[in-house]
């Protein structure tokens, strides 16, 4: 089950190592993302997660908001 | 969207996913750096005068205004002890009577913005409906800086030439 994580603990996860993924669509990514964050819109996911991102390290996802 | 983006994760075999649920805007309302073509463009929270004098609610009206006039300044944001903004006072509240306290002499639950709004945006919301200064806060209420209108207007002045 995917953890909730708050900033705090995201800057801790991203300096140990974590891959940190924006799942909006490209263009939001391109005007602003977090600083190290790739790009890996939702609907991307099947396709090129396990291609994109490593499975041995742990993976924060986060798109605009919680809605 | 994040919710399903970490689930459809784990399925794929990811064994350890994690979700910022509350996401860019949480993280840009902390005035936190961004990279991206937006990241260079001056925003309210950067251009936001930090060194703007505060005061508190049971304070004389009197002995604030002699505190913000020797700072130089004709404006002061009533804050608590942990700069959650409660208050503004502009030129012309900060001429009202001395003997006041900031509670009654304050114009209560101003409009704030977020630290994230570009510059341009905040530009044409300050003109627009004449605010000569807004507090910028964080999603939490909390005091960032006080944004001077002619600082926005010229800050948008400069990026377009």
């Amino acid at each position: 089950m995917p953890k909730e994580i708050d900033r705090d603990g995201l800057r801790r996860m991203v300096e140990a190592g974590a891959q940190l993924v924006e799942v909006l669509p490209a263009e939001e990514y391109a005007e602003d993302h977090l600083p190290g964050a790739i790009s890996l819109p939702l609907r991307h996911i099947d396709a090129e997660g396990s291609e994109v991102l490593d499975k041995t390290r742990a993976v924060i996802v986060y798109c605009w908001d919680i809605a | 969207m994040s919710p399903r983006a970490a689930w459809r994760l784990e399925s794929l075999g990811f064994s350890e996913v994690y979700d910022y649920t509350v996401g860019k805007l949480d993280w840009l309302a902390a005035g936190l750096p961004t990279e991206g073509t937006n990241a260079s463009r001056p925003r309210a929270g950067a251009l936001a005068r930090k060194d703007v004098p505060t005061c508190g609610l049971d304070e004389r009206l009197s002995v604030v205004r002699d505190r913000v006039r020797s700072q130089g300044w004709e404006a002061t944001v009533v804050v608590n002890e942990e700069r959650v903004v409660f208050g503004l006072l502009r030129a012309k509240e900060l001429a009202g009577d001395g003997d006041q306290l900031i509670s009654q002499a304050m114009r209560p639950g101003p409009s704030t913005f977020r630290p994230y709004v570009l510059a341009a945006e905040m530009a044409h919301t300050m003109v627009d409906h004449k605010l000569e200064s807004s507090p910028i806060t964080t999603s939490d209420g909390r005091l960032v800086g006080l944004l001077l209108q002619k600082d926005v207007v010229n800050a948008v002045r400069e990026q377009s030439t």
